[in-house]
């Protein structure tokens, strides 16, 4: 039972990562009908920026800020401005072909200004365990769960306690009522995607020390994100962090359990499943389907 | 493309054919093998094309299709089949489990599709890796043979070159002759309106399942012949990465075109061994490339050309209205 307990902290660890993507992930899609591809490279850049912050004399502590301050301003505001904007209006596949074709651009990117090989990453928290109920843990485990925790509350806190989130409701669920009473739609949908930017850089910061930076890791955990943002329902903040605890928790368990072979085959057939037989997520609310 | 006329249009289709055989006769190794692959993707691209474009069934695992035939086009002939034999047996399987991944469709549209349809892609991804009695797992299969076409070894780059070719052609001539029977009627129905077709009496369940089934089978196609012109397959080429280019290939190219296949492919093969020069570049500025024309053009490439000519017969059109205008003027 040891073992299992084990892996449900790391699964739970993971998993509070993947929910953290996930949620950028919604919230881009209810504000905007924004499908990003590119999340995944988006989890894997800031981590190279703060690295190079690191490589030009920057102590770690502000290439933290510094990379978070240029994620948002590349990821979020350059994002919206020179990409989605000039393609919202003409529906969601050619945009999502564009962002796919982001997700090469910003991986080749990567490969050609810093590296090809994977690079270490400096963690946050400190390394070794300390014993809970007799269980060995690993402080990793339970900062990257305190910070990724601490991020959730505050951003369900803001959408649902504050004045801005309500906006920020308002415009992702009726755009055109919301700007009749007064809703500065607009900005609200660029809050949306500097939170995302926000939201994938922390993700980044806490990833990396355990995965290493290296421009292809983006892909993995994309399609984990993807995954538990549609099972835990799409247009579902809450959906979204339940989901995504349950794919990592559902991964770690898979990757003992299962034969390590078809590990990752796991999360993939409970998409499916959940998709056939309860498409609007398990969380989520039912979408009206267009004809 | 209706502003040309009639001959010309021909003119520029023989013109180009004639191209395709004579110009490549000159080609290196290397040159032939770039441009066997842009039939090969061609021919994936258009199955594509099919479910998506015609039907509007998104789907994001057509480069699985290509995997499924390609393993059957190695397995078969590496046990001494002949190719035509093979791609029977490609076309058999990749259109047997299009039309079970249809089924999801039945249910879900649109993103939802699309997710289902891409955990498939790996899925298969993940069958090809592991499943190494079958499949040779990560070490692949090698020697595949090439064919013999009316006696003569293809071994040699031109004429396997002209194997693609030829099969690209059969291929567009089916697709052509698909798109204007009352099947590729049905299609457009499906994608423009499914409640109006099935209220017109279209079988919208029959014909989506088709839809992905044909378009899958020609994603079969693909597979089988890309195993000989490598001659060596493993896992990693068959991986989602595929599927999401062969779809970039169709929206660039314009999907719901019949030439946006051959366009889109073209981009996608072509441009990057063109911008090779660039070194370490060459990927960035196809990226970006891509991402500045679906600014432009969402529609893709066709899209710009349909555009212009659409303005152009609105223009001769008022031209001709305001001739008859200023007639019935001086009449008065």
């Amino acid at each position: 039972m040891s073992n299992m307990f084990d892996l449900l902290v790391a699964g739970l660890a993971t998993g509070a990562i993947y929910a953290l993507v996930a949620v950028g992930f919604t919230l881009l899609w209810q504000t905007s009908q924004t499908i990003n591809f590119a999340q995944g490279e988006f989890v894997m850049l800031p981590a190279f920026l703060m690295l190079a912050a690191m490589h030009v004399g920057a102590p770690f502590w502000l290439a933290i800020i510094l990379g978070i301050l240029l994620s948002m301003i590349l990821l979020g505001l350059a994002f919206k401005l020179l990409l989605v904007d000039p393609m919202m209006r003409h529906g969601v596949l050619p945009l999502a072909i564009a962002t796919m074709a982001l997700a090469i651009g910003i991986k080749e990117a990567v490969k050609q200004f810093f590296s090809a090989e994977a690079s270490p990453f400096p963690s946050i928290v400190p390394t070794g365990d300390i014993s809970i109920l007799g269980h060995a843990v690993s402080l990793q485990s339970i900062g990257v769960l305190v910070v990724a925790i601490l991020a959730v509350v505050g951003l369900t806190t803001l959408l649902n306690r504050t004045s801005l989130g309500h906006q920020m409701q308002a415009a992702a669920q009726n755009p055109t009522v919301a700007r009749i009473i007064g809703v500065p739609v607009e900005r609200m949908i660029l809050l949306t995607f500097l939170i995302n930017a926000f939201l994938v850089a922390l993700a980044s910061l806490l990833i990396t020390p355990i995965y290493l930076a290296k421009f292809s890791s983006g892909e993995v955990l994309g399609q984990a994100a993807f995954i538990a943002a549609i099972v835990g329902g799409f247009n579902q903040v809450r959906g979204a962090i339940a989901g995504g605890l349950l794919i990592g928790v559902l991964d770690n368990l898979a990757a003992s359990y299962v034969s390590t072979q078809y590990r990752a085959a796991v999360p993939l057939i409970f998409l499916i499943v959940v998709i056939l037989f309860r498409p609007q997520g398990l969380l989520g609310r039912a979408e009206e389907r267009t004809v | 493309m209706s502003g040309f006329g009639k001959p010309l249009k021909i003119a520029l289709g023989l013109a180009v054919i004639a191209a395709l055989i004579i110009v490549p006769m000159n080609f290196n190794r290397y040159g032939l093998f770039i441009l066997s692959q842009w039939a090969v993707m061609t021919i994936a691209a258009m199955g594509l094309n099919l479910t998506l474009g015609y039907a509007g069934q998104v789907s994001l695992a057509q480069g699985a299709f290509v995997g499924i035939g390609a393993y059957a086009a190695a397995i078969t002939t590496t046990h001494g089949w002949p190719l035509p034999a093979a791609i029977v047996v490609a076309i058999v399987l990749s259109f047997m489990v299009g039309w079970v991944l249809g089924y999801p469709a039945l249910r879900v549209q649109h993103h939802y599709l699309a997710f289902v349809t891409l955990a498939f892609s790996t899925l298969a991804f993940l069958v090809f890796r592991n499943e190494s009695w079958l499949t040779g797992g990560i070490y692949g299969i090698s020697n595949i043979p090439r064919p013999h076409v009316f006696g003569l070894a293809t071994n040699k780059p031109l004429p396997f070159y002209y194997v693609c070719l030829g099969s690209l052609a059969i291929v567009s001539l089916t697709v052509w002759w698909l798109i204007r029977s009352p099947w590729g009627r049905a299609f457009m129905a499906l994608r423009e309106n499914p409640l109006r077709a099935q209220s017109l009496g279209i079988d919208t369940r029959r014909y989506t399942l088709m839809a992905f089934a044909i378009g899958s089978a020609l994603g079969g196609v693909a597979g089988a012949l890309y195993a000989p012109l490598t001659q060596y397959i493993d896992p990693v080429p068959f991986n989602l990465s595929l599927s999401l280019d062969l779809l970039m290939m169709v929206i660039v190219g314009g999907a719901g075109f019949y030439f946006g296949p051959f366009i889109g492919a073209m981009i996608a093969v072509l441009l990057p061994e063109w911008l090779r020069f660039t070194e370490g570049y060459y990927l960035m500025l196809y990226a970006i490339a891509v991402m500045l024309l679906l600014i432009w053009s969402p529609t893709g490439i066709l899209g710009i050309l349909d555009r212009t000519m659409a303005a152009r017969r609105t223009k001769a059109a008022s031209a001709l209205r305001a001739v008859a205008k200023s007639r019935m003027e001086t009449v008065q």
